[in-house]
């Protein structure tokens, strides 16, 4: 029995970090109405932000590196969300209302991001600095002039094009500069690891139970971030601006409510979260740039079993989904029901990692033959909810 | 009454005749010609574009004039290729089995296995197996109401689940390893020769032809207009009393069809397949090709396929690390500044542009979009005025 409530634990340990991906998910979708497929990257930008906060407070010495953690979360949170931000100001906000649209430009810029990541040096990072100083700057000299409006179309093009081929001459000149300094890959395709602090490993005996610490610590991590997202949504006023929107969009913006500085910080708020669960993710393990594929189909199960209309429903799904595939793809259910041999054989063909994502894809289909919107379905009378 | 409406159907008849003239003298280029002029590598690349293509006409089918966007293809494309691939695998003397049965100490042929030793039945089951698994997802979905961003995530997750179970089962189905079929005999022709790969090759060509008659008659009549009834708006076809769900499910069906014929020509040519066809990535580029070839166009669909394939190809083979970046950059300029693919582009941009210059006169309309009857209806009313 010990046995199963130490997969139980390990089990909600792996739901908590669902469910911080998920939560910013849902609540962006709740919104917008538009599923972002560059979550998963989102959360691997925090992921590497923690390791090179890792990496920057290494040589303080032991007693302030312990501490890296404190450091790296908010920072995780302020890296996804800033990316977020640029995401929702750049495309998404451009595709409003096409929410097919916008799966596929976010896979594009999350298929950017992990590019980006593997190959990212300082060659790289001089051409996207040169590509935005001649794009931004030009434009602003030009916007000076007095006919702008008039040359806008052609000038705007042609400026892009410009800069676009400017810097592409400078980084492949510079990457057939022979320098290590310029051409090395900061973090390259592998996966690299981020050392858990020191008080981080271990565990708490209880019972006959080791917990670990790391994942106690993820555990209250997600009570936290849960509790200030339910706070924030229901007690503070751009909270209420955001429920309003995602409410009835058109009656908010009616009512004097800033509906594009609400998506845009929703948005940036659902990115931060998927940072938060990038830092968190160190903990368990090594990350690499295809970090966000593994977590990212998971949490859109959430927001389909969750429903958009409350908090609740996210939380009750990622909890349920996490814990339940650990448990199905550990084998743990094989010990409980070890004993009636139909149901022993058939836990025991479902007891890889792989073959629990089978399984838990079929009763999610199943359940929405019974709720198909959802635990908490979005409450309205319009026929296109 | 009839005098009028004479003339009226001869040009109707007169673009059909060209059409069909156009496909047969392009399909017997393609067939003939282009053996002669490619090097035999090129010519195999050319003959898995083109069961690409044959993929990228049923997803146009679902998506460009359904609204329903897919992204889980590639669970159909690797049916149609594994059901080919067993076939070939089973070609071998009386009593002996697979060889990589042995490795995992399997001594009976897994049940599923027999039917496929005839060709017959393998022919069949190309397209029946991902048309009934297509039918019966698309059912349970369908059926509930779901659509929208709900149902690309659901496919996903339906792509994951098959993925993870081809890859778990090595005593089922060889697991990551896939099944190889360039050293198998078919028809006691060995598959990987020039003849065979010719008449593959071939087939191909022959079969896109079909598959884009089969999607044109689907789309010209009634049942096209309402697929693309379903697209604009589906309370409203629901509430003229059609039920979009049974022509939802049969329209997902067919696609599914082709999307398996196309991963068994591919399969044939490419002496390969493994669960890797089921990745995440593959299915969404699929999607990209015919977004980049213009959406509700069936030659969009072709062409589009065969210059995002060709792209890959080069860039892939000259820089290995631009292929992604680029790939994210074409998700994102086709779905912001090219909705309507390339075709949408020569058709409202640049043909109108050369017409101009050459002193035509502009076509009004999308001649496939007017029908007839409609048309000699409007002159009459306006004759009456």
């Amino acid at each position: 029995m010990s046995l199963f409530f130490n997969a139980l634990f390990n089990g909600i340990s792996v739901g908590s970090v669902l469910l911080i991906v998920a939560l910013g998910l849902a609540i962006v979708f709740g919104l917008m109405g538009a599923i972002n497929l560059a979550h998963g990257e989102l959360m691997m930008l925090g992921a590497y932000t923690t390791f090179v906060v890792q990496n920057v407070m290494k040589p303080l010495g032991e007693p302030l590196f312990d501490l890296y953690i404190f450091v790296a979360l908010p920072l995780a949170f302020v890296v996804a969300a800033i990316a977020g931000l640029i995401l929702e100001k750049s495309v998404i906000r451009h595709l409003y209302g096409r929410p097919l649209e916008t799966l596929l430009a976010t896979w594009g810029v999350s298929l950017i991001l992990i590019q980006t990541v593997r190959s990212v040096n300082w060659t790289l990072t001089l051409a996207v600095g040169i590509l935005c100083l001649l794009y931004f700057g030009g434009k602003w000299i030009l916007q000076k002039q007095t006919d702008w409006p008039r040359i806008a179309g052609w000038a705007n093009s042609t400026l892009l094009a410009l800069s676009i081929a400017i810097s592409i001459v400078t980084g492949i000149i510079l990457s057939k500069v022979d320098s290590d300094t310029l051409n090395r890959e900061w973090f390259s395709a592998r996966n690299v690891d981020v050392t858990a602090p020191a008080w981080l490993r271990g565990g708490l005996p209880v019972g006959g139970v080791q917990l670990p610490y790391a994942r106690l610590f993820i555990i209250a991590l997600t009570i936290v971030c849960t509790i200030g997202v339910y706070w924030f949504l229901n007690k503070s006023l751009w909270g209420l601006r955001i429920r309003a929107v995602t409410q009835n969009r058109e009656m908010s913006a009616c009512l004097g409510i800033p509906t594009e500085r609400v998506d845009a910080l929703t948005f940036a708020l659902g990115s931060g979260l998927a940072g938060i669960a990038g830092c968190a993710v160190t903990l368990l393990g090594s990350v690499g740039p295809n970090l966000g594929s593994s977590y990212i189909v998971d949490a859109f199960m959430v927001v389909v079993v969750g429903g958009v209309g409350k908090l609740v429903g996210s939380i009750v799904a990622a909890l349920v989904i996490g814990s339940f595939s650990y448990l199905i793809g550990s084998g743990t259910l094989l010990l409980v029901f070890g004993d009636i041999p139909p149901l022993a054989s058939f836990f025991e063909f479902f007891a890889t990692t792989s073959m629990a994502k089978v399984m838990v894809f079929a009763t999610i289909v199943a359940f929405l033959q019974v709720r198909p919107a959802g635990i908490f379905p979005q409450k309205g009378r319009t026929i296109d909810a | 009454m009839t005098a009028t409406s004479r003339p009226a159907r001869n040009i109707w008849k007169n673009r059909r005749t060209i059409e069909a003239i156009a496909i047969v003298a392009i399909a017997l280029f393609v067939a003939f010609a282009m053996p002669l002029l490619l090097s035999e590598f090129r010519l195999k690349l050319l003959g898995r574009f083109l069961s690409f293509a044959i993929v990228a006409l049923g997803i146009d089918l679902i998506w460009g004039y359904t609204g329903m966007l897919s992204l889980g293809h590639g669970i159909f494309f690797a049916l149609g290729g594994y059901a080919l691939a067993m076939h070939a695998n089973l070609q071998l003397p009386e009593g002996q089995m697979p060889e990589f049965f042995t490795l995992y100490g399997v001594d009976a042929l897994p049940a599923f296995w027999k039917p496929f030793v005839s060709f017959p039945f393998t022919a069949i089951a190309i397209f029946t197996i991902p048309a009934i698994v297509a039918g019966f997802l698309g059912y349970l979905i369908f059926r509930n109401r779901i659509r929208g961003v709900y149902f690309s995530i659901l496919t996903q997750a339906a792509l994951i689940v098959f993925f993870n179970f081809f890859n778990g089962q090595q005593e089922l189905i060889n697991g990551t390893n896939g099944l190889k079929t360039d050293t198998e005999m078919m028809f006691g022709v060995l598959m990987s020769s020039p003849e065979a790969q010719m008449v593959f090759f071939r087939v191909s060509v022959l079969l896109l032809v079909v598959g884009y008659v089969l999607c044109r008659w689907l789309t010209s009549g009634r049942f096209g207009r309402l697929l693309v009834a379903i697209r604009d708006d589906e309370s409203r076809v629901r509430f003229s009393g059609y039920d979009p769900t049974g022509f939802k499910v049969l329209v997902f069906a067919i696609s599914g069809a082709l999307a398996g014929i196309g991963g068994a020509l591919y399969t044939a040519q490419s002496g390969i397949i493994t669960p890797s066809a089921m990745e995440v990535a593959t299915s969404i580029e699929m999607v990209i090709w015919v977004a980049v070839g213009g959406r509700a166009t069936l030659v969009g669909a072709i062409v589009g396929t065969l210059i995002v394939s060709y792209a890959r190809t080069f860039l892939s083979e000259e820089f290995p690390a631009v292929w992604l970046f680029f790939q994210g950059a074409l998700f994102l300029l086709v779905v912001t500044s090219l909705p309507d693919g390339l075709v949408g582009l020569w058709r409202d941009t640049v043909w109108p542009w050369v017409q101009a210059r050459l002193g035509l006169t502009p076509q009004v309309a999308f001649p496939g979009m007017t029908d007839p009857g409609v048309e000699l209806e409007k002159q009459e009313i306006e004759s009456n005025k």
